[in-house]
């Protein structure tokens, strides 16, 4: 009798112990609710109003007009056409570099001082202020190197920006790649490239990307390097294109053109005494935030459907 | 004989350097001042609109932007102040003569909320009073300022050290250049300046007129007094007719002279430049000179006379002649 009454006391101890963790599980995922609640209602708020105070700007004239004096008919055909030029350079630097210091950190890297000092570099290069850069680059790239206030060097200096997080990035992705996918390819015989380069790479493609896409949303809003090395507030011409109608079709001329990026331009308007530029700074701000919530956009959309073709 | 030897030699020397300079500046290349930005900008809009040359604009601040210039990286330099003796040592260094073209008055404006109904008038002496460094710590209400005002905490505003705002207004009501109290609000942005003093009962900045312009229904403006001792609120015609003084300064560009004597487009950009500075910077939102000034200006820079009017540092309150007279390398 006196054992099952022991019994009963023990469960009933059971009871109240889990009722209390429950009761702090459900604790916590309120403070963390409230948390995120409360993160993204403030985004929220400040996007809603940009997108409130410059709607009156967001028209198609906005995007093909060159800046001007007159708010009204102030665009910022040269801030976008600057800015796309230039992430492209940066596309075309950070990512082969990045993915290729990943994967060599990752797969061939002997484990040592070395390695472990090029980790420590790479995590401390993601902590840097983007300032630093500015200054490096505006020493080296503009001066040394001789590249001049171009947009050669601005896509230079946001690759320099980006890198770290795409190495990270790369490198997470190829960690989470399961050892037995290796060794199952080593086993029919493929050399460590193709391994690599068939299924490693292959299966790491959605987390690369999203550390990619997620680097490239951070250049695209950067002003201080690019203030930094002599980016202009006002040029009303676009540079020369990069796709030509005369053999060799492709001209580099656009690599050392002058140029604004859109953080610069609405610096610039929002520093400006009459209101009417202020519309103008809130339609860019909107424009910087929409642009980058398509890319973060993009960078999920991707990473989900490539993890659906993954078949393991 | 030898003459016409020389003009020969010279001219196709000239167009020699006429022809590298096309070649090489494509571009009317500006940079400088955020103050004068607005001026340049509207400028060469229309200038690009008439002429299809090509000009950009950018902005490092005076002091970045004289860098540049006495690097020849750029051909035009926007200036809030005139050029300082270190800066005209490293354009020495490098060859590079230039030209000192005033271009528009500035005036700067001393604001108070819209609630201060005593301080509607102050002498430079009240200024420097509440600005002074040694208000720091010790001057922290306007009932210190002058006798019969209010019991109210003074809160002041103003720019940052960087800005020639700045270094106007110290030489003009401290008498000494970038010496100020260290416990007041700075902001590089006017705009947050106008929020602040617009928000604070007891609040007093200072700033450039455009800025008291557009927020006139926020902030209200302080009649300062003159050297005539007279009260004078700043205004357009208050700066043109000279009587707002002594708080309203010209804004400068300085031209790199071998390309305002050589490079064609850079001499078409600074004629248009001066002949259409007068509205277009009224336009802007500054004050523009008389038309004689313009056209004492103009004579100015086509004689090419190079050298500033301040190498003996900051100098108050010239007049366009004055400044013109005195250019000396």
């Amino acid at each position: 009798m006196s054992k099952i009454i022991g019994h009963e006391d023990n469960l009933n101890a059971i009871r109240v112990l889990i009722k209390k963790h429950k009761k702090n599980d459900r604790i916590f995922s309120y403070i963390g609710l409230f948390v995120i609640g409360s993160l993204a209602i403030a985004l929220l708020v400040l996007f809603l109003d940009l997108v409130i105070d410059g709607y009156p700007k967001m028209n198609l004239e906005f995007f093909s007009n060159f800046p001007s004096r007159k708010p009204e008919g102030a665009g910022i055909l040269s801030a976008w056409v600057g800015s796309a030029l230039v992430l492209i350079v940066t596309f075309f630097v950070a990512v082969p570099m990045g993915v290729a210091s990943g994967i060599y950190l990752e797969e061939y890297a002997k484990k040592g001082w070395f390695a472990d000092l090029i980790e420590i570099n790479v995590a401390n290069l993601a902590g840097v202020p983007s300032i630093i850069y500015g200054l490096l680059a505006l020493g080296l790239f503009v001066y040394e190197f001789g590249l001049g206030q171009s947009i050669l060097t601005a896509g230079l200096t946001l690759s320099l920006l980006m890198l770290p997080i795409v190495i990270v990035a790369t490198r997470e992705a190829i960690r989470a790649i399961p050892v037995h996918i290796r060794e199952a390819a080593y086993a029919v015989g493929a050399t460590k490239w193709q391994v690599t380069l068939h299924h490693v790479l292959q299966y790491a493609m959605g987390g690369v990307l999203t550390g990619i896409i997620i680097g490239m949303a951070r250049a695209i809003g950067e002003t201080a390097p690019v203030i930094t090395i002599g980016a202009l507030t006002f040029i009303a011409f676009l540079p020369p294109t990069p796709v030509t109608d005369v053999a060799p079709f492709i001209n580099f001329a656009w690599l050392e053109a002058g140029f604004t990026v859109l953080p610069i331009q609405m610096f610039n308007w929002i520093s400006r005494p009459e209101h009417a530029f202020h519309i103008n700074a809130a339609a860019t701000g909107a424009v910087i935030i929409i642009l980058t919530l398509l890319m973060n956009g993009i960078a999920i959309k991707l990473r989900y459907s490539i993890r659906k073709k993954i078949k393991w | 004989m030898v003459s016409t030897l020389n003009k020969v030699l010279f001219s196709s020397v000239a167009s020699a350097v006429v022809s590298t300079s096309v070649l090489a500046a494509d571009i009317v290349k500006i940079d400088g001042s955020s103050t004068v930005y607005p001026i340049t900008e509207a400028v060469a809009e229309e200038f690009q609109k008439e002429t299809g040359i090509k000009v950009t604009v950018g902005v490092s601040g005076t002091g970045g932007g004289f860098k540049k210039f006495c690097r020849g990286e750029t051909v035009i330099s926007n200036a809030s102040r005139p050029i300082k003796a270190k800066e005209i040592a490293k354009c020495n260094e490098a060859g590079i003569s230039f030209i000192e073209v005033p271009v528009a008055f500035d005036a700067l404006t001393v604001v108070i909320n819209k609630n201060n109904d005593w301080a509607k008038e102050l002498t430079p002496a009240e200024l420097k009073k509440a600005w002074g460094p040694d208000a720091q710590g010790k001057i922290s209400n306007w009932n210190q300022i002058r006798e019969g005002f209010p019991d109210q905490p003074l809160k002041l505003y103003g720019p940052g050290a960087d800005s020639g705002t700045f270094d106007y207004f110290t030489e003009a009501i401290i008498e000494k250049s970038k010496s100020i109290r260290g416990d007041f609000t700075a902001s590089e942005d006017d705009n947050v300046l106008v929020q602040g003093v617009a928000g604070d009962k007891g609040g007093m900045g200072y700033f450039g007129l455009a800025y008291y312009v557009e927020n006139k229904d926020k902030i209200n403006s302080v009649k300062i007094q003159n050297k005539d001792g007279k009260f004078i609120n700043p205004s357009l015609e208050t700066v043109m007719d000279g009587s707002y003084n002594p708080l309203s300064r010209p804004l400068f560009i300085y031209l790199n002279a071998t390309k305002a004597a050589f490079d064609p487009k850079v001499k078409k950009f600074v004629e248009f430049f001066l002949n259409n500075a007068g509205k277009l910077s009224q336009e802007v939102g500054y004050v523009p000179f008389s038309k004689t000034e313009y056209e004492a200006i103009n004579n100015h820079y086509k004689s090419l006379k190079t050298g500033t009017a301040f190498k003996d540092g900051p100098a108050i309150g010239l007049s366009v002649e004055e400044i013109l007279k005195k250019a000396t390398d």
